[in-house]
């Protein structure tokens, strides 16, 4: 892990464990950034929902792959980066999952919950081909980024 | 928490008083596993208490349409009362909320059954 007082590195095992890890690590930046309550609670759960898409459609569950995550302050945003080393996708292609057809799938909502909980959101391809997720949320009036992460 | 589910029955009906986190990992598996099991065991009307459930991700979302399709395929109902206010804004903003049977309360949930006095 690298720190800095503006970018936090983490890479990740493709486990099931890396998902609550993630979100931990999330949450508790988010608290020391001066979010409230229940945006560390959205941040977190968007984040919970980045990993979990690189560990089922990035990485397939696979283990020898890594998944990548990156916090980093603006003086007026935090951005959280998720990185996989799958093949990417084009966010075009997956279903609106509040279309009246698609309300009985059983998957594809992650997409739609961090566009929900977060201020932006997008899809990019990494540098090795694997999708890039780009999370941002505001930061507080009266907060700024500067000390916000610390190595532990 | 990982999920817990108990059940209780009133009447002919199953009632599953779940506790902790609906996400991707052992709380879908569990509650997959508490419906395959209801459905096996011939249960056709059953009643979600969600109140001591405070978090699903988009896995528990997916495992819970599932549950509603697994039931009533098997000509049964599914019902869920007592959500808490965040599994509620889940259910609200992917529009499950008017998919899924959420009843007010327990009394009111166990009368909507079909065939119930």
């Amino acid at each position: 892990m690298n720190a800095n007082s503006h970018r936090l590195e983490v890479s990740l095992e493709t486990v099931l464990e890396s998902i609550d890890l993630a979100e931990s690590i999330v949450t508790r930046v988010s608290e020391s950034a001066g979010f409230g309550e229940e945006d560390v609670h959205k941040i977190g759960m968007a984040v919970r929902e980045g990993v979990v898409n690189a560990y089922n459609y990035g990485n397939r569950q696979d283990r020898r792959k890594k998944i990548f995550l990156t916090i980093e302050f603006e003086p007026d945003k935090m951005a959280v980066h998720v990185l996989d080393e799958g093949s990417g996708f084009d966010v075009e292609d997956v279903p609106d999952c509040l279309a009246e057809e698609n309300l009985l799938r059983t998957s594809g909502r992650g997409l739609f919950l961090m566009r929900a909980f977060m201020d932006d959101f997008c899809v990019r391809r990494g540098p090795s081909g694997g999708a890039e997720l780009v999370l941002v949320k505001n930061l507080p009036k009266g907060s700024s980024g500067n000390g916000a992460v610390h190595s532990h | 928490m990982a999920l817990q589910g108990t059940c209780r029955e009133i009447g002919d009906v199953a009632v599953i008083d779940f506790s902790g986190k609906i996400t991707l990992g052992e709380g879908s598996a569990v509650l997959r596993k508490v419906v395959r099991d209801l459905i096996a065991n011939g249960r056709r009307k059953i009643l979600f208490d969600l109140s001591d459930v405070d978090y699903i991700d988009s896995s528990g979302i997916g495992e819970m349409v599932a549950a509603y399709t697994a039931v009533r395929s098997a000509d049964g109902e599914l019902k869920i009362i007592h959500l808490t206010r965040r599994v509620h804004d889940i259910l609200q903003i992917t529009r499950l909320f008017t998919v899924f049977d959420v009843q007010s309360d327990e009394a009111s949930a166990l009368r909507s059954f079909r065939g119930s006095a």
